[in-house]
Parts: structure tokens; C-alpha cells; sequence
């Protein structure tokens, strides 16, 4: 292990009972990057950030944070990062700058050093203005900057995310990708789950796709791409009578399956200048269409490829 | 020995920030404080105005009897208070962070513990003074009561210890609130703390003198109106000290192993 690897993550396995909840899902993550966790409900994304926070005992396989075992030396492990879970852990009784002095203070800053970070980072998440206002009052984006702002309190080089932007509107989401990218321009390695594909997308450099505990695919957002069906072709008929004559035509010459529903016609195209054969040919038979579009493969159709259940495939 | 001096460092350090923390929640919501204050001012009343006569002749005759088992109800009932505290805090996601953080694993107990002795002071205050305002005098004088409101204090603080071990075990909130209350008033209620003990049937009467609870109230009577520290003062303070020694590690473990 490097000094350039910020997590190492092998064979890591929780059983709960015995159900697998993670199952030998292993990575690494290097220093600097942002790495999301992605799946559905009850993948086990939550799981496996706890076991890489210290809060769960893995039931095999090892974590290493910089270099340090979580299980073996879990204090100098819990010195590295910040982390943000997946339900506001604020004190509900406390104000939002009390909150912020309370958790610099146990992390070890002294009185002076705490409120000068509690105003700085009030200020950076926007919450000065509510700052002694009990967090009853507070709206729940409001609670998430608070929450995210304490795990930042000593700077971490590692930030686990479990869900960040879960419950948040458009605006508030924007916000909180930016707030991340800052951080990573900061120099911090972000480990981050999420339950959107976009959000993987546009954030992250590596993806881990997740789906009942076991790690279907692992790799940068275009590489997954690339290994779902690439680029779709999709004509759209401006007289559904030759719908069935342009489905024949697509098919001979891109070679591959063809859906046609109602005026619609779909392919994958794996290679663009096909399109320029189809466009002569649908002329040369006197096919009229009134739309061409050429899809680029999402994370959605990654995702969908690699969690469906192999049955419930397509029939070529 | 460079490395324990940190731990303890850092364990001080951490309990007190715990402990001001819980303080500073005591003061946002002085609710919680109310029925430990309140309690014994009532109980104080109710028993010696009903019961006085009925059991000791007089009201008068009977605060000798009465102060010393109240104090200790009091203490009892403000020690229930931990378990509900720590379950309320466990639903809520601040533990989670808290535990993530790199503190002495000792440390969130113990300050909510220091924070709750604060809470037995008050209960031990409100039962003493009471007393003193309807009549009662201590025959041995007041450096006595100081002595044993401090045995009682701690003897509470160790049943504390139990009461957070209920509180960490139970699902619910309200579930530690209807266990410890019933813990509670057996402890007190089947001892010697409102009644002469040779009035009671034979079974009753062994429960009683088998009850910890007997002891302390044995033991502050004695002090309060002969003014002695007796043996069952040595026994009530040897128990509970065996108790802290088990207690403590046991509550901590399970509270580092609850996820
Ligand atoms: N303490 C526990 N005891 C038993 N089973 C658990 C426990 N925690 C999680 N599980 C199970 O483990 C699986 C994974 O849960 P986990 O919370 O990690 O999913 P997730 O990917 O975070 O889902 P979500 O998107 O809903 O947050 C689920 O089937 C869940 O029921
Ligand atoms: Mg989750």
C-alpha cells in the first residue's frame, strides 16, 4: 500500500444473522479522489461506511485508512476523518453554534480555537444568521450544512458522506455538490453513497456499483458506460406505415436488435458513421422521418444492466 | 506511563465536554429537573401529615424516621432519571458521530454521569430542606447530614450506573422509564424507609432487612440522630464501591458495542 492510497478495502464481509449485508466487496481509493458507493435500497452502502468509520465490527476482511487497520488501531483511525451519516447526527437540544463548539472541543481544539472555527464555518455553510436559534426551527437542508459543517470541524483528509444529498431540493443539491468539489480541491479523499445516478456521474471519478452486498462493478463513470451497450440510435417515423420498413432497413445495416415502438425505432450503435448509411438508405426507400437522435449510454442503463436480475433480460 | 498520562488527560477532557454539554441541554429544558425537586417536597409532605400520627404518635416524632427515607427516595428516583436520559440519547444520531469521534471510550458515560450527579445534589437539597422547614432537626448536627447526604449521593450515583445499563438494554424510552419506576419503588417501598420494622409479617420482614436499601437508611439514621458511622454505613459504602467496580466496565462495554 502506497502512500498515494487513501482507503484499502479487501474481501470485506458483514453478516447480520446470516444474511449478508456486505459480501467480499473490496477496493481502494487514492488520495484526492471522490468515490461513490452507488445502489438501491438496502444494498448495503450504510453498512459498509460503518465499518469503514469504526462504528461496525466487519465479520472478515480488513479497512485500512492511510495505512492504518480500523480494527487494530481504530483511535488513530478516527483522528483521520469526518464523517456525515446518513441521518442528521446533531444535538437536537443545542443551538447550531453550541453543537459546533461542543464537537471541537471533544475533538480536542482549545475554547479560543473552537469559536473561531464555529464562526468560520458558520459562515461558510450560511447559518450564521440562525446560529442560537434552537434546531427545532431549522428546515432540514439547514440541518444537513450543520451536520456537514461539524464533520469538518478539524479539516479531515477522508470525508464519508452517506447519502448527502438525499431529501434536498435541486438549489440545495447544486450547493452541495459544489461544497464537495471545494473540499476535494482542498485536498480531501471523499467516500460518498448515493442512490442517484447522476450524482455519481457528475461527481465522482470511481463509481462502486453495490447490489445485495456484493460489488457488481467497479470503475470511472465512462468506463461503466462503455460497458453497458454503448450509443442508441433513435428514428422516429414521420408515418407509422413505414415504421416496419425502416425497423428492417436499421436492422440490416447496423446489425443488431431493433425495438420499434409504435413510430420509435431503437438500436445500439456502436459505430456513428452507420448513421450516414441509414440516412441514405431511408431516403433511397423514400422513408420520411421526423426525429433522429443518438443516445449516449447514462449510469442509469449501467445501473439497470447490472442489478436487473439476469432472468428478467431482454430476449435477443 | 507517558501514554496513560495522555489517556487520563484526555479522558478528563472529554468528560468535562460531555458533562457541560449535558448541563448546558438541563438548561435549555429545565423541565426534566422539575419532578426531581418536586418529588421529594411532596413526599416529604404527603407522608408526614398523613402518616405522622398513625405511625410515630406525631408529625414530630416521626421526621427522625421519614427524612432520612425520603432523602434516599429522592436519590433513588433521580438516579432512574440516567437510564431514560441514555436511551433518549442513543435514538438520537448524535451518538453515532459521538462514537465515530477520536475520545476515550470511557468518556460519554462518564459525562453524563458527572453531569447527573449534579441532579442527585439537587434531589438530596430539596428532601433536607423540607424537613427543616416542617421541623425536623438532626439530634447529631449538621456536619452529620453533610456526611450522609455525601454516602447518600454516591450510593445513588452507583445505582445510576445500573439505571444506564437499563437504559442501554431497553428498545424504548418509556420501557426504562416503567422499569426503573418499578425497580424504584420496590427497593424503597419493601425496606425500612417509611415503616417500623417489627409491625411487618415475617416474609415482608425478611425482604426488608435483606433490601441494600434498609442498610443506608439504618445507616444515615444512625448517623443523623446518634451521630456515628456504623457498620452498615461501612457495608452501604463497601457495596457500592463493588458495584462502581462492576458496573462501570459493563456498562461501557455494552455501550462501545451497541451499533
Ligand atoms: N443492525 C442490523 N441488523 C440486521 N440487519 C441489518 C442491520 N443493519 C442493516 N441490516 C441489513 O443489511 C442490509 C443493508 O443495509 P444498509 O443500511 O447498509 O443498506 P443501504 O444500502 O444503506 O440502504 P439505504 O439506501 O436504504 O440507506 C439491509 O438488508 C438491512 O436490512
Ligand atoms: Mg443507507
Amino acid at each position: 500500500m502506497n502512500s498515494e492510497t487513501a482507503v484499502q478495502v479487501v474481501n470485506l464481509t458483514k453478516k447480520f444473522g446470516d444474511h449478508a449485508a456486505v459480501n467480499e466487496v473490496s477496493f481502494t481509493i487514492k488520495r484526492g479522489e471522490i468515490f461513490a458507493l452507488l445502489g438501491p435500497n438496502g444494498a448495503g452502502k450504510t453498512t459498509i461506511i460503518k465499518m469503514l468509520t469504526t462504528l461496525l465490527k466487519p465479520t472478515s476482511g480488513t479497512v485500512r485508512l492511510c495505512g492504518y487497520d480500523v480494527q487494530k488501531e481504530p483511535d488513530r483511525v478516527r483522528a483521520l476523518f469526518g464523517l456525515t451519516g446518513q441521518t442528521a447526527a446533531v444535538d437536537e437540544a443545542l443551538s447550531a453554534r453550541e453543537n459546533l463548539l461542543f464537537f471541537a472541543r471533544l475533538l480536542g481544539l482549545s475554547t479560543q480555537a473552537a469559536r473561531t472555527r464555529a464562526v468560520e464555518l458558520l459562515q461558510e455553510f450560511s447559518l450564521e444568521a440562525v446560529a442560537d436559534q434552537p434546531l427545532e426551527t431549522y428546515s432540514g437542508g439547514m440541518r444537513r450544512r450543520l451536520d456537514l459543517a461539524i464533520s469538518l470541524i478539524t479539516r479531515p483528509a477522508i470525508i464519508f458522506l452517506d447519502e448527502p444529498t438525499t431529501g434536498l431540493d435541486p438549489r440545495t443539491r447544486q450547493q452541495m455538490w459544489e461544497t464537495i468539489r471545494k473540499l476535494v480541491a482542498a485536498g480531501a479523499t471523499i467516500i460518498l453513497t448515493t442512490q442517484y445516478l447522476e450524482e455519481a456521474d457528475a461527481l465522482a471519478q470511481q463509481v462502486a456499483i453495490i447490489d445485495h452486498g456484493k460489488l457488481v462493478s467497479l470503475g470511472t463513470p465512462a468506463a461503466l458506460k462503455r460497458k453497458v451497450n454503448k450509443r442508441k440510435l433513435l428514428l422516429t417515423v414521420a408515418n407509422p406505415t413505414q415504421a416496419n420498413a425502416a425497423r428492417r432497413l436499421v436492422k440490416a445495416v447496423l446489425k443488431e436488435p431493433v425495438q420499434r415502438t409504435g413510430k420509435q425505432i431503437m438500436a445500439s450503435l456502436s459505430d456513428v458513421n452507420d448513421v450516414a448509411t441509414v440516412l441514405n438508405q431511408l431516403k433511397n426507400e423514400g422513408i420520411i422521418i421526423a426525429n433522429l437522435e443518438i443516445k449516449q449510454a447514462s449510469l442509469d442503463d449501467v445501473f439497470f444492466a447490472m442489478t436487473a436480475d439476469k432472468t428478467s433480460k431482454e430476449g435477443k | 506511563m507517558q501514554n496513560l498520562r495522555k489517556h487520563l488527560w484526555r479522558l478528563l477532557a472529554n468528560t468535562r465536554t460531555l458533562a457541560y454539554r449535558n448541563l448546558l441541554k438541563t438548561w435549555h429544558n429545565p423541565d426534566q429537573l422539575l419532578d426531581v425537586v418536586v418529588q421529594p417536597v411532596l413526599f416529604m409532605l404527603m407522608f408526614s401529615y398523613l402518616f405522622g400520627g398513625a405511625i410515630a404518635g406525631s408529625v414530630h416524632n416521626y421526621l427522625p424516621t421519614l427524612v432520612p427515607g425520603i432523602l434516599m427516595q429522592a436519590l433513588l428516583a433521580a438516579a432512574t432519571g440516567s437510564g431514560s436520559l441514555i436511551n433518549e440519547d442513543l435514538q438520537q444520531g448524535v451518538f453515532q458521530r459521538i462514537k465515530a469521534l477520536p475520545i476515550s471510550r470511557l468518556a460519554p458515560l462518564l459525562g453524563q454521569l458527572v453531569a447527573d450527579s449534579l441532579r442527585l445534589l439537587l434531589a438530596a437539597t430539596a428532601a433536607i430542606v423540607t424537613g427543616y422547614l416542617i421541623g425536623w432537626r438532626p439530634a447529631a448536627g449538621f456536619q452529620w447530614v453533610i456526611i450522609v447526604v455525601g454516602l447518600d449521593i454516591f450510593l445513588g450515583w452507583t445505582l445510576s450506573w445500573i439505571f444506564v445499563l437499563y437504559g442501554l438494554l431497553a428498545k424504548r424510552a418509556t420501557m426504562v422509564e416503567s422499569m426503573s419506576l418499578m425497580t424504584m419503588l420496590i427497593l424503597i417501598f419493601l425496606s425500612n424507609a417509611f415503616v417500623p420494622v417489627h409491625t411487618l409479617p415475617p416474609l415482608v420482614r425478611f425482604l426488608v432487612k435483606i433490601n441494600p436499601v434498609s442498610y443506608v437508611i439504618t445507616a444515615s439514621r444512625t448517623m443523623l440522630n446518634h451521630g456515628y458511622w456504623s457498620t452498615s454505613a461501612w457495608v452501604v459504602l463497601l457495596a457500592g464501591i463493588v458495584v462502581l467496580l462492576l458496573f462501570i466496565p459493563l456498562t461501557v462495554f455494552v455501550y462501545n458495542r451497541k451499533d
